[in-house]
């Protein structure tokens, strides 16, 4: 990576970025810092701004406040200079229906000023990458939803990007389609690709993400790694309990037993560093089953931004 | 909001290439249609109504009705074009949006579209020219120039499409555009009828209309009728293009950076 050094040690820099819609703040004066050649994370229910902070990052909207900096160059100033050197996967597919597999690929490099055999070998590389080489000359409404959003992937690296933005990547795929995804994401990351994602399957951001944001009401509201996350947000271990009569138990005795205890639906999740009292406790109650299990990012997601419905 | 002025760059080429790509899929329908439809006109309405019109201007109406058929078609085309094609490519299909992550701009989209449609103006002219020669209706082969300009006209008539796609939010609102201004410069440029029975006002309202400058450029050039004042015709198409694009532009940077 021999640009490395122009923009240093950081893919992105922002400082006090903001958008506002309609005199609503969506995205409210965050600062980030990615470091190049990782994978970073931003989490956040719908409507967070996570869309909106991307999209400012690609200068695809103006910021109506802050100040920006990709791959060292100064956004949206010089947002099209950047954009030579960055890869996206949007969160709405926008593959051109009119075309083949592969005329999609030629097409989309001809917007990059791409062609000539250089750029037929690059179209056979990412074809191979996102074994797709069979489908080719298929046509787009052929394919089914993990080959699209696979095709979509390929179509980010016609310009072997430094950067790559993936807008919630993996949505709406079976757990195959996904899985294969991540471990293309995981080839990247190893070829030294800066990756930025936005996701709300918790599981994707603890297993890709070296970093993660989580995001709400357009504030970043925690910013760690995974484990980072868990162990400075949230009691290390959660107990879940059900069955008839969980209410009253909740009432009477759960919080004198543990730092923690919501009671949510048919459950009551208690959350504790020490879980002997709450568990000897429950021994003797035969009337509630339980689950213990180390806490995960999934309860710190929850705790940070709530358990409402957005939508 | 930006005003600043449109930043012209051969970057419009890659979004006029993925249109032309897009159209060769599909030539083979559109193409016979191309001719059919300007052959059925000019039998139809220059042989049928001519016998009862007779003369229009000193020559015969079939002649007369070749060189409006070659405006109104320039226009049509280039208008639906950026019309319902364009908001496709817009809003359904994010097509645009693509472009956006490379290191397209939006000026660089909007010069694009417009010098397809005014591409697609002349892919639809073509063949109307070609017809005419075979029946007779043109004069000589100064009949050529027309092509130039009718992808300048239909250019024009693409930035001013252009700029009412920028507003739209579904096809239903183009319905407007079409009642309002297309159908009557359809009827008020002269292209098959001449004013000259309708009140001054009219008259004069029309030589605000771009079709109206387009048909006194075209129509003597297939006629082979003198040209009159071929310069004051040109600068008012080139003015209502250059308009149309300023506008276009700084509209869609509104709408797609929105
Ligand atoms: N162009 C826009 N105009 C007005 N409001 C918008 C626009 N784009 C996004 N929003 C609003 O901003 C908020 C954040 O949206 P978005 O960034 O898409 O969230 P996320 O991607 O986290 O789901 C939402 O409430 C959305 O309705
Ligand atoms: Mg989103």
């Amino acid at each position: 990576m021999p640009q490395a050094a122009s923009y240093g040690r950081n893919a992105v820099c922002a400082r006090g970025l903001s958008k506002i819609y309609n005199g609503t703040p969506v995205v409210d004066g965050i600062a980030l810092t990615i470091p190049t050649g990782l994978c970073f994370g931003l989490l956040g229910p719908n409507g967070a701004g996570k869309t909106t902070t991307l999209r400012m990052l690609l200068g695809a909207t103006d910021p109506s406040g802050g100040t920006l900096e990709v791959l060292g160059h100064p956004v949206p100033a010089q947002a099209r200079e950047m954009r030579a050197r960055v890869g996206v996967v949007p969160q709405q597919d926008n593959l051109d229906p009119d075309f083949s597999v592969i005329e999609n690929l030629r097409v989309y490099a001809s917007y990059f000023g791409l062609s000539g055999p250089a750029l037929e070998r690059r179209i056979e590389e990412v074809l191979h990458f996102a074994e797709l080489d069979y489908k080719a000359r298929a046509g787009i409404n052929t394919l089914s939803g993990g080959m699209k959003r696979r095709l979509t992937l390929a179509r980010a690296l016609i310009n072997d990007p430094e950067l790559l933005i993936l807008d919630e990547p993996t949505t709406g795929l079976d757990p195959q389609a996904r899985q294969m995804l991540w471990q293309r994401l995981r080839t990247l990351m190893a070829q030294g690709k800066t990756l930025i994602l936005t996701t709300h399957y918790m599981e994707e951001a603890e297993r890709l993400c070296q970093r993660i944001a989580v995001m709400d009401h357009g504030r970043i509201l925690a910013e760690d790694s995974p484990a980072g996350l868990i162990e400075r947000h949230i009691e290390p271990q959660v107990v879940e309990v059900y069955g008839s009569d969980v209410q009253t138990w909740f009432n009477s005795h759960a919080r004198t037993h543990v730092e923690r205890a919501e009671h949510i639906g048919e459950t009551v999740f208690c959350y504790a560093h020490d879980t002997r009292a709450l568990l000897d406790d429950l021994a003797t109650r035969p009337q509630l089953r339980y689950i213990h299990r180390p806490a995960n990012l999934e309860d710190v997601f929850l705790k940070l931004t709530g358990r409402d419905l957005r939508d | 909001m930006n005003h600043s002025l449109p930043i012209l760059s051969l970057r419009w080429i890659p979004v006029w290439r993925r249109n032309f790509l897009v159209w060769r899929k599909l030539l083979g329908p559109s193409m016979v249609g191309n001719f059919i439809e300007p052959l059925l006109y000019l039998l139809a309405l220059g042989f049928g109504l001519g016998v009862f019109v007779g003369e229009m201007q000193g020559m015969p109406y079939s002649v007369f009705l070749a060189s409006g058929l070659v405006c109104a078609s320039a226009m049509n085309t280039a208008t639906f074009e950026s019309l319902f094609s364009a908001y496709t490519r817009m809003a359904h299909q994010q097509t645009w949006g693509g472009m956006l992550a490379a290191p397209l701009m939006v000026d660089d989209i909007v010069l694009g579209e417009m010098l397809w449609s005014g591409t697609k103006s002349l892919i639809s002219v073509a063949p109307i020219l070609a017809v005419a020669a075979a029946m007779g209706l043109v004069h000589d082969a100064n009949t050529l120039w027309v092509l130039p300009l009718i992808l300048l006209a239909g250019a024009s008539f693409a930035a001013l499409a252009l700029c009412v796609t920028a507003f739209a939010r579904s096809y239903d609102f183009f319905v407007y555009y079409f009642t309002l201004v297309i159908t009557p410069m359809f009827l008020l440029s002269g292209t098959f009828f001449p004013l000259d029975a309708m009140p001054k006002a009219v008259q004069w309202g029309a030589q605000v209309l771009p079709l109206t400058h387009a048909v006194e450029l075209v129509r003597p050039l297939m006629t082979g009728a003198p040209l009159k004042a071929p310069l004051l015709h040109l600068a008012v198409l080139t003015l209502y293009g250059a308009a149309g694009l300023y506008l276009a532009c700084i509209l869609l940077r509104r709408r797609l950076k929105a």
